[in-house]
């Protein structure tokens, strides 16, 4: 039964409240990143601007991201149509690209600062910082929420019920926002330098 | 002549025609009501929440008052001594050897950071539309609680721990940031430039940006609420202009604080990590930084950017609180409905896109002022329909002059005398002169800070019944707001002349400036109204508390015979705000005076043949 998810089902509601209030802060984490990605913007117009070549680690924790995302939806799909194995594997599978992703960032951060791309130094390298990693913390958020349909999987019967299809699907759609989220702030890196 | 029907069997009604979504048959209902922790304190029920958020509100409005009193008398009487605030102030009244005591220009200015943050952020905002979204939202449009009570009561504690945190800043050695409400760099970002920029700035930061959480988890449930738990029959067109006000309100505050939050990383990166983001090779002590590039402006871009909306986050609750007052009140419906919604939507959108007006003076390109200028002064087209409809609304009504209605009247002006002189500061060119001066002062004051608090005011003395079971006492009421409505015009009438005169805001002394000295007394008169109404406030204070307990009580559950969902709940609601099923609703909000009745609420079904009132 879905109504016991929450505590006034509202009349003639379409969507879940639940999942409306996720989209809801997606906006709000749109805004963050416009309000980064226009002040980077006004920024470079001001001049002083050092250009700088991504490395390749962003390549590979793009592909892992996209991986990850296209991992969890199939398990997804999987969990409501009862196949538990794929269910699950396809979670794991989420989980260990999803993991992957943030550390190939890490890697990605350290080599650009071994090229000599500081924090501290020029206004470019100091965005490109503090955008990748503001998005690497609501990646981390995502993680948790992984973590949480880990435990779920592992600990509770296999048993598909509206609540936890339910549930399941704010996992996914977060994690979907972050993938594309990410893909929006790899292109804008690469073209607007 | 036909007798007019004036009272419902609400009960036989609800159970009728309600509707039904067998909230009951779960348990959910003692879950939140247990024991009295999760009842009082960590509570998720909506109801409690509004007063939560009222009471810290209070809290916080008295303050921030104290506070403005105590730099008023500086400005007002600077020859006099302080040494009797020695025992409250401690270090920051530096007394010398004649036993004159003056208060440290450092402090000075910490108070003005602190009276602009805290009457914004704490006052304006949480204790305005955290008290009213949370009170009205489920119980106008006969919802069960909000989408999420969870992240509700979470919004509540965010914006305590903040206020907590801001508290503490307060009794620092070096004392709270002082750089200004709006803490532009380099102030902010330089924690070596002045005494608040180091561990009060970092509070402050710290304090705003959990400030900025609870004010986005408030307003995803808001929005959520709104837009998916109306009961059966409320559509969109049939909801309460509070409810409008309340939607737009969150929508602003869920799009702008996150590019304020922006802002504040960037200049935490700036105070903590060396970027320099809004830094650049300035020379302090003779050295210059080693920072290269930044530019304060971009930090100012951010601010704004949040800041015009956040003007609004705080005038549009008043506005829909009174517009709901004055209907009632006047016993007919708002006039021009739905040209009030569609002004609302126009203000919220226009909020977005006029940002750069406070930035005129800080080398704007001109050019790009012009096109700011012109949204600004559109702006002023919606809220003259808003006024107008208020003003209409009142003509020919039968109108009881309680304390909510004169707050609500009080409200409409205030917000004419403020709104009048915004048109003059929207202009880049007469902003040359006017900027930071006491004209801008008297401006924000009167248009949002008195305004936003007359709605307030108005709000809630007409839901107090809805909130404790009891009245306000009238008598105090009424002194409360006949001192006030004049006391605030004595305020800040004055301050128009000072400003057109050339005087700055926010300056510790006048002493050295030949051209401001034939000021003095009207400053000693503004100081000495000041004092008058901080204590007027305290009449209030005192009043609500002492009606929670000994208020007259509320014996009929829709005392003042409006239309509206909330008044058809028990008069001590439970967690889930009806006892069988949620009312359905069959009509406007503004039935008065309808085909010889006297006011039908949105719960009755409509008689055959009878037409609807907002045709």
């Amino acid at each position: 039964m879905v109504t016991d998810v929450n505590i006034n089902p509202g009349y003639r509601s379409r969507v879940h409240p639940q999942k409306f209030a996720l989209w809801l802060s997606f906006a709000s984490i749109i805004m963050m990143f416009a309000a980064l990605t226009s002040a980077y913007i006004v920024k470079q117009a001001s001049g002083n601007w050092l250009e700088f070549a991504l490395p390749s680690e962003f390549i590979f924790s793009t592909i892992a991201i996209i991986g990850s995302s296209i991992c969890l939806h199939v398990s997804l799909k999987a969990f409501k149509n009862r196949n538990r194995a794929i269910h699950k594997y396809g979670l794991i599978a989420a989980f260990i690209l999803g993991t992957a992703f943030v550390v190939l960032q890490y890697f990605g951060w350290n080599t650009l600062f071994s090229f000599g791309v500081d924090l501290k130094g020029n206004a470019s390298g100091s965005f490109f910082y503090l955008i990748t990693g503001l998005h690497a913390v609501h990646v981390l958020g995502g993680i948790a929420a992984l973590c949480v349909a880990l435990y779920h999987t592992f600990s509770l019967p296999f048993n598909v019920t509206a609540r936890r299809v339910h549930r399941y699907e704010l996992v996914v759609q977060y994690w979907h926002f972050v993938d594309i989220l990410w893909l929006y702030l790899l292109i804008f890196l690469v073209f607007v330098k | 002549m036909a007798e007019l029907i004036t009272t419902y069997d609400t009960d036989v009604i609800i159970a009728e025609n309600g509707y039904d979504d067998h909230f009951h048959e779960h348990h959910h209902g003692d879950k939140y009501q247990s024991g009295f922790i999760h009842h009082y304190i960590f509570s998720m029920d909506h109801k409690i929440i509004a007063r939560q958020f009222l009471i810290t509100g209070i809290f916080w409005a008295i303050i921030g008052a104290a506070m403005s009193i105590i730099f008023r008398m500086q400005l007002g009487f600077p020859e006099e001594s302080m040494t009797w605030l020695k025992p409250l102030l401690g270090k920051w009244i530096v007394v010398d050897d004649t036993g004159m005591g003056t208060l440290a220009p450092e402090f000075y200015y910490a108070l003005v950071t602190m009276h602009g943050t805290i009457l914004v952020f704490f006052v304006l905002t949480a204790g305005l539309s955290g008290t009213f979204s949370n009170l009205l939202i489920p119980l106008q449009l006969g919802a069960r609680d909000m989408a999420s009570p969870f992240l509700n009561m979470l919004s509540y504690w965010f914006f305590f721990t903040a206020g907590v945190v801001m508290f503490y800043s307060l009794f620092l050695n070096t004392g709270p940031f002082s750089g200004g409400w709006t803490a532009y760099p380099p102030l902010s970002a330089l924690p070596q430039a002045s005494t608040g920029s180091g561990t009060g700035m970092t509070l402050w930061l710290v304090s705003l940006t959990l400030f900025v959480v609870s004010v986005l988890l408030g307003g995803v449930n808001y929005i959520t609420t709104v837009l998916n738990l109306r009961t059966q029959g409320m559509t969109l067109w049939r909801m309460p202009l509070t409810i409008w006000a309340f939607f737009v309100t969150a929508i602003l505050g869920l799009l702008s604080f996150p590019v304020l939050a922006s802002g504040f990383f960037m200049l935490i990166f700036d105070r903590s990590l060396g970027t320099s983001f809004f830094l650049s090779d300035i020379f302090i002590e003779g050295q210059a930084l080693d920072r290269v590039g930044g530019t304060p402006i971009l930090y100012q871009h951010l601010f704004w950017f949040l800041g015009h909306p956040e003007v609004y986050i705080i005038i549009l609750p008043a506005m829909g609180l009174s517009s709901e007052v004055l209907s009632v009140h006047a016993r007919k419906p708002i006039f021009g409905y739905k040209a009030m919604v569609l002004s609302i939507l126009a203000i919220g959108f226009l909020s977005f896109i006029v940002w750069a007006h406070h930035m005129f003076m800080s080398g704007v390109n001109p050019f790009i002022s012009n096109f700011f200028v012109i949204f600004t002064l559109i702006i002023a087209v919606p809220s003259a329909i808003k006024v107008f409809n208020w003003i209409t609304t009142l003509w020919g009504g039968n109108i009881r002059l309680n304390s909510a209605m004169l707050f609500a009247i009080g409200f409409v002006s205030m917000f004419i005398s403020g709104g009048l002189t915004g048109i003059f500061l929207g202009n880049s060119a007469i902003d040359i002169q006017m900027h930071d001066t006491y004209f801008v002062v008297a401006h924000f004051h009167i248009v949002m800070g008195i305004a936003a608090f007359f709605g307030m005011f108005a709000g809630i003395y007409h839901w107090y019944p809805k909130m404790f079971g009891r009245f306000m006492s009238e008598t105090m009421g009424k002194i409360h707001f006949w001192g006030t409505l004049i006391g605030a015009y004595a305020i800040f009438w004055p301050m128009h002349y000072i400003g057109m005169a050339g005087v700055p805001r926010r300056y510790y002394s006048f002493d050295a400036f030949d051209a401001f000295r034939h000021f003095t007394d009207m400053n000693k008169f503004i100081t000495v109204a000041a004092i008058i109404v901080f204590f007027l406030q305290l009449l209030f204070v005192l009043n609500f508390f002492y009606s929670i307990w000994k208020g007259k009580k509320m014996t009929t559950r829709n005392p003042w015979e409006a239309t509206t969902l909330e008044w058809t709940t028990p008069i001590d609601a439970g967690h889930g705000n009806w006892p069988g099923k949620i009312p359905s609703v069959h009509r406007w909000p503004y039935d008065y005076n309808k085909d010889e009745r006297e006011y039908v609420p949105q719960h009755i079904p409509m008689v055959e043949g009878e037409e609807a009132g907002d045709h």
